[in-house]
């Protein structure tokens, strides 16, 4: 090889950019007048389409008819209360998210386990997470919800649908927060590991104390997404014949010929989803300032 | 010296693949010994501290700690690391734990000591580094000297017969070294059995009572640091201190 290469300053000619040396004050007036007039020509175009569209006084009447919106949030004696109904996807949603958190945790620990004896309990926790993030959440509850109960084995083929809905919703999530568990328990710096164990900890007691307060913690924000996520997927519950807010909805649009009940249960859901997305975004920032104030060790 | 040896290692090999890190070493400190471990970095110093409390397994080779094979089939490792304190370079502090719940965990959770004994042994050693006032501090908040002081409280909370140190001040600023030497010869006048990898080979020739030299994963040469450090016998270990002197940090 010789030594005389290509010299380092062979690229292009660094070309002065145009136009943007005129200090950044000015830059930032500029750029919150652009942002404010294109978010008014954006939403005024909207407003635009949507009034002059042929349908809209129709549209008007069917989705947001204060009237319909209102009772179908009640209910009457022949259709069910959508709000009573979403108190049925609280419920799923928070007996499925605590089965999920744990059952997923003991996923994520068994598929670190190393050694020979352990082989088959990782390679069943990669097979289980494999086939649950593989296969759709519907399917799932088709196979459940009509399955368990087919095979006439006792006491589990005589749950109630709602039970067989959770159990699927539990099986796919868990699969999904096992990897999240797995990811934050990787993250763990492995001299944390080492030191523990160098103390004499048993590898239980390192994992216990040392490993997954640290992982648990990191994997926080994208455990509630994934929660984000399982709220609205209660509502997939309905396949098996429970009537939570959407089957709900249903029924009322149904029989009344007014759509509005859909609103409801879309605001319904959007209600409890946003401040949990709120939360979200307040942990992530929490964690990004605390790891940069913490960059001076 | 009557007294059996408080360390003994045997023939000691360690591959990491198809790289050989030690080659065969044989050691044995008595008890109230302080030995130091020199040499390049890459010699084996940390793999050798690392495989005598069995965080790296040995390939082949005996560890005795007191009169007991802890390399032998069946010894339970947890038990034999409760007796030998290790201190990394990197500190290695529980980042979501308070200083009196890092130097607390092990006693409480592997000795199963009670608490209140345990937090009380554990401020009796915080006050003796001067460390009293960091009690409940996480470690962010500490600076990298205290960070490292507590470290070595931590590992001598289990009491142990020997503490092996792994080059810990080698991530301190200069400024902050002198604080953490200062502990370890507080601990060699206390009289506890050391074996220290280091790159301060003034603090080695002041504190070792033997020094050893490693190269390739061997010990080439050893002895009272006054021979080793003034009229090595071997040519490597004079090249290797002559190299040392070149970069001022003798």
């Amino acid at each position: 090889m010789t030594t005389r290469g290509t010299g380092p300053a062979s690229g292009p000619e660094p070309s002065t950019p145009t136009g943007s040396g005129r200090g950044s004050r000015a830059l930032g007036n500029r750029a919150v007048l652009v942002s404010g007039a294109s978010t008014v020509l954006f939403f005024a175009a909207v407003a635009l389409v949507v009034a002059l569209a042929p349908g809209s006084g129709l549209v008007a009447e069917r989705f947001f008819s204060p009237f319909h919106l209102w009772q179908s949030l009640r209910g009457t004696p022949s259709e069910p209360s959508v709000l009573g109904a979403f108190l049925l996807n609280v419920y799923i949603f928070a007996i499925s998210e605590v089965l999920i958190l744990v059952l997923a945790l003991v996923i994520a620990v068994v598929r670190g386990i190393p050694g020979p004896a352990f082989f088959p309990f990782r390679m069943v926790a990669i097979v289980y997470t494999d086939v649950f993030r593989g296969v759709p959440l519907i399917l799932v509850l088709y196979i459940i919800g009509f399955g368990v109960p087919g095979l006439g084995i006792g006491f589990f083929s005589y749950l109630s649908e709602v039970t067989y809905g959770i159990i699927a919703l539990v099986l796919v999530y868990s699969a999904y927060v096992a990897e999240v568990y797995r990811a934050g328990i990787e993250s763990v710096h492995e001299s944390q590991n080492a030191a523990a164990r160098s103390l004499g900890l048993s590898r239980f007691q390192a994992l216990r104390f040392v490993v997954l307060p640290q992982a648990i913690r990191r994997v926080i924000p994208p455990l509630l997404n994934d929660f984000i996520g399982l709220q609205k997927d209660t509502a997939l519950v309905s396949v098996l014949g429970s009537i939570e807010a959407a089957r709900a909805a249903q029924i009322y649009g149904a029989s009344q010929f007014n759509y509005a009940s859909y609103v409801v249960a879309a605001l319904l859901f959007v209600l409890i989803t946003i401040p949990l997305a709120r939360f979200t975004d307040h942990l992530i920032a929490r964690d990004k300032r605390r790891r940069q104030a913490g960059g001076l060790a | 010296m009557s007294d059996a040896p408080a360390l003994v290692l045997e023939g000691i090999r360690k591959s990491f693949g198809p790289n050989e890190v030690l080659k065969g070493i044989d050691l044995s400190v008595t008890p109230h010994e302080v030995v130091c471990l020199i040499g390049a970095s890459g010699s084996g110093k940390s793999t050798l501290l690392r495989c005598t409390n069995l965080v790296e397994p040995v390939d082949s080779g005996r560890v005795v700690v007191e009169e007991e094979e802890i390399t032998a089939e069946g010894v339970d490792a947890n038990r034999v690391r409760r007796r030998i304190g290790i201190v990394y370079q990197s500190f290695n502090l529980f980042p979501h734990m308070t200083v009196l719940r890092n130097i607390t965990l092990a006693p409480r959770e592997a000795l199963k000591m009670d608490r209140k004994t345990a937090e009380d042994y554990a401020t009796s050693l915080l006050e003796r580094f001067g460390l009293a006032d960091r009690r409940d501090e996480y470690p962010d908040r500490l600076s990298g000297g205290q960070q490292q002081r507590v470290a070595i409280v931590r590992a001598l909370a289990m009491r142990p017969s020997i503490m092996l140190l792994d080059e810990v001040t080698s991530a301190l600023d200069p400024e902050l070294v002198a604080e953490v030497l200062n502990v370890i010869r507080e601990l060699a006048g206390e009289g506890m059995t050391m074996l220290i990898a280091t790159h301060e080979m003034g603090f080695a020739r002041d504190i070792a009572d033997r020094v050893c030299f490693l190269e390739e994963g061997r010990i080439l040469e050893q002895g009272p640091p006054g021979k080793i450090f003034s009229s090595p016998e071997n040519p490597r270990t004079a090249r290797f201190l002559r190299r040392i002197i070149e970069a001022g940090r003798l």
